[in-house]
């Protein structure tokens, strides 16, 4: 069982990353929707506050992560160009989708949005972060800032569902493989 | 007493200003938008095409992204010095911020980019 440096880090980048901040974010806006409604009386205590404090730093972190990695190590080899003369483009994914119709769209739209609109995630959840950070449990006396952090949220998760819905499908059709190989596990032989 | 340390809502916290939050949603939104305006000018215009291509692995990409970053913390910071200390209509904020972020959100689909 093999797999490959740059199928390793895309893994990471979309298994890891992109994943865990698509399952984080709907814990969060359960919690943001639950516990800090103006009609909860019940107290918030700081335990809850300093919970809900990190678990958004930690999706914030993630969100970057996930961008950064994405844009400045994965991209680079999705859209690295062939010399001429190459006729195996199984090493460079974005000339192989745009060589067939059948799978250029995947690029075409597929690729043109996720590149993009992936970075709209990180930017609403560092908001989020920064404005429950300044008002912790006073947000509940806030519910217009509120509202528009679990706005910002919910579109952030359909921008992070989009992103993540694309990068699954583009490498379906054209994996980004490539550099040295690592063994995970030796298998049976028969 | 800070605001932050009761379990109840206190006088003291019913009176903290909504400007901060206000300057981070706003510049959010903005930033979205700008984000998306910025990768149709790239796709559209071979000179910004070329102005964006900060790193030339990533291509404009890495020029569209650092450009609306640096438009947003900029924009953040002046909306937070100005507003810090202040409440603000929010209904009227949150509107025009959501409205960016969702034209922001739509700009970046390819098909609907294609229409300018």
């Amino acid at each position: 069982m093999e797999i490959t440096t740059r199928g390793l880090w895309t893994l990471v980048h979309g298994m890891g990353f992109g994943a865990l901040y698509l399952l984080a974010c709907s814990g969060a806006l359960v919690e943001l929707w639950r516990r800090y409604a103006p009609t909860d009386l019940s107290p918030i205590t700081e335990r809850e506050e300093a919970f809900l404090r990190w678990y958004l730093l930690a999706m914030a972190l993630l969100a970057w992560i996930a961008v950064l990695t994405g844009t400045y190590i994965i991209y680079p080899w999705y859209r690295a160009i062939p010399q001429a003369g190459t006729v195996n483009l199984g090493g460079y994914p974005q000339r192989l989708l745009l060589s067939n119709p059948a799978t250029s769209g995947w690029h075409s739209i597929g690729m043109e949005w996720k590149e993009h609109v992936a970075w709209l995630v990180p930017i609403s959840i560092t908001m989020a972060f920064a404005v429950f950070n300044h008002h912790r449990r006073n947000l509940r006396n806030h519910p217009e800032l509120r509202a528009a952090v679990l706005s910002f949220m919910l579109i952030s998760f359909l921008a992070a569902g989009i992103a993540g819905f694309f990068g699954a499908m583009l490498n379906k059709h054209a994996p980004v493989e490539g550099g040295e190989k690592i063994q995970l596990m030796q298998g049976e032989s028969r | 007493m800070s605001s932050h340390s009761a379990g109840a809502t206190t006088p003291a916290a019913k009176a903290m200003t909504n400007g901060s939050g206000a300057a981070a949603i706003l510049a959010a939104g903005f930033a979205s938008f700008v984000l998306a305006v910025l990768a149709i000018a790239a796709d559209k215009s071979t000179t910004i095409k070329t102005l964006m291509n900060f790193y030339r692995p990533t291509g404009p990409l890495s020029g569209v992204t650092t450009s609306a970053i640096l438009a947003w913390i900029i924009l953040w910071i002046v909306l937070e010095r100005s507003w810090r200390n202040r409440s603000l209509p929010m209904t009227r904020i949150n509107r025009i911020a959501l409205a960016l972020f969702v034209l922001g959100l739509l700009l970046t689909c390819p098909p609907i980019a294609d229409l300018f």
